[in-house]
């Protein structure tokens, strides 16, 4: 397999206070690669230049050969929509918008008409066990029901990585398991790519591997023999 | 909890009488519960049998016993190989692991790269149950989630001993 999207040696400070110290990972296309770590260890700054949302003050952010660390905004931008999924873990669903508007959103954006949009949208209601509830708004739904919306909105356009920041942090311990079901089995059907960020290992055992980040750097262990 | 490694272990903190080691391994890892004097000195005259410890001299000791025992090469690779492999996860292994922790501390060794080797270990027997759970039937999926707590509940407590090595440290080897 080949390396989808790596970080080299990755600085980044949030003001004088240093949250990335030199963070390497690569990530192979198609891998679900979990990003472990305690609170304030760098593990969602990683995540977030990856996604080309922060901007490294030093090192290289690599995906699918381009480099994405010397882009300009509007590049990482359109980088974002059309190749990049996200899930996160609170508010992300806009409000005004019904469940089936929400997970069209990164298609409307993208330009795809309204009309095809939509019934791509729909097809995620039953794949993901929410069979009529397409007309409701976030307020609506539980939080297990709005983060399978989310999941579907982070999928439908077919990403080529999914970044998935604590995706079940919110939910109880039974809901959780069942969007990580849903998640890893639509990533895997798909071939996308998902890098997870948690601090849960019953969550981190869905992926593949798992990396630890501490002090802003990252930490792969030895993979253990099967 | 492996009497003959710790008691190795021991000896290569530094050489002992048999009197001193149970002392210490009472202190370090008996938790209430005393190694006999007689498994002390059976499990040394193995250890010396198998070529991991030798008769240094006969000195004046802290107890009746004036032999004076020290680790040989064999002894240490022993000692070496055991800290640096991860332990199989399964639960209820916390006592070896937590003697490892405290060898490791002891004698200077990289205590925080065996954690992360063990959680590697736990990861990846986490990793076969969720497949598990995913794959079967719903009993299968409660065996495996009772497994899967367990081990996380030992991933906890590495976190929170990674996260204490150095008050740690300082007062095993005080």
């Amino acid at each position: 397999m080949s390396v989808v999207i790596e970080a080299r040696d990755v600085e980044f400070s949030f003001g004088q206070t240093p949250a990335l110290r030199g963070a390497s990972v690569a990530v192979e296309a198609g891998e679900i690669l979990a990003v472990m770590g305690p609170s304030g260890s760098g593990k969602s700054t990683l995540l977030h230049c990856l996604a080309g949302i922060l901007v490294p003050d030093s090192g290289e952010i690599l995906f699918d050969g381009a480099r994405v660390h010397a882009m300009a905004e509007t590049e990482r931008s359109s980088l974002r929509r059309d190749r990049f999924g996200f899930v996160f873990q609170f508010g992300q669903l806009v409000p005004e918008l019904t469940a089936v508007e929400n997970v069209a959103l990164p298609l409307l954006l993208s330009g795809v008409h309204r009309k095809q949009a939509l019934p791509r949208a729909r097809a995620w209601f039953a794949r993901l066990g929410l069979d009529g509830l397409e007309q409701r708004r976030s307020g609506e739904l539980s939080g297990g029901q709005a983060q399978r919306v989310a999941l579907a909105r982070g999928l439908v356009a077919e990403p080529q990585v999914l970044f998935a920041d604590e995706p079940t942090g919110a939910l109880d311990s039974l809901t959780g398991e069942q969007v990580m079901d849903l998640l890893v089995g639509a990533a895997r059907e798909q071939g996308t790519t998902v890098i997870l960020v948690t601090h849960e290992p019953r969550i981190a055992a869905y992926a593949d591997r798992e990396v630890m980040v501490r002090d802003g750097r990252v930490n792969a262990p030895d993979r253990v023999a099967s | 909890m492996s009497v003959p490694l710790t008691l190795l272990g021991l000896l290569e903190r530094e050489p002992s009488h048999g009197y001193d080691l149970k002392r210490d391994y009472d202190a370090f890892f008996g938790r209430g519960k005393p190694l006999p004097f007689g498994q002390v000195y059976s499990t040394l005259s193995r250890l010396a049998r198998d070529g991991k410890v030798v008769i240094s001299d006969v000195a004046p000791g802290a107890g009746p016993d004036r032999k004076r025992y020290i680790i040989t090469d064999v002894g240490a690779t022993e000692v070496e190989q055991w800290l640096t492999q991860p332990v199989d996860p399964e639960p209820h292994l916390q006592t070896v692991l937590f003697a490892k922790v405290v060898l490791a501390l002891m004698l200077d060794r990289p205590a925080a790269e065996y954690l992360d080797t063990q959680r590697s270990a736990h990861l990846h027997r986490m990793r076969e149950l969720t497949e598990i759970k995913r794959a079967g039937s719903l009993v299968d999926a409660l065996l495996a989630d009772h497994g899967l707590y367990h081990l996380e509940a030992d991933l906890r407590w590495i976190e929170m001993t990674g996260a204490r090595l150095d008050a740690l440290r300082k007062e095993v080897r005080q």
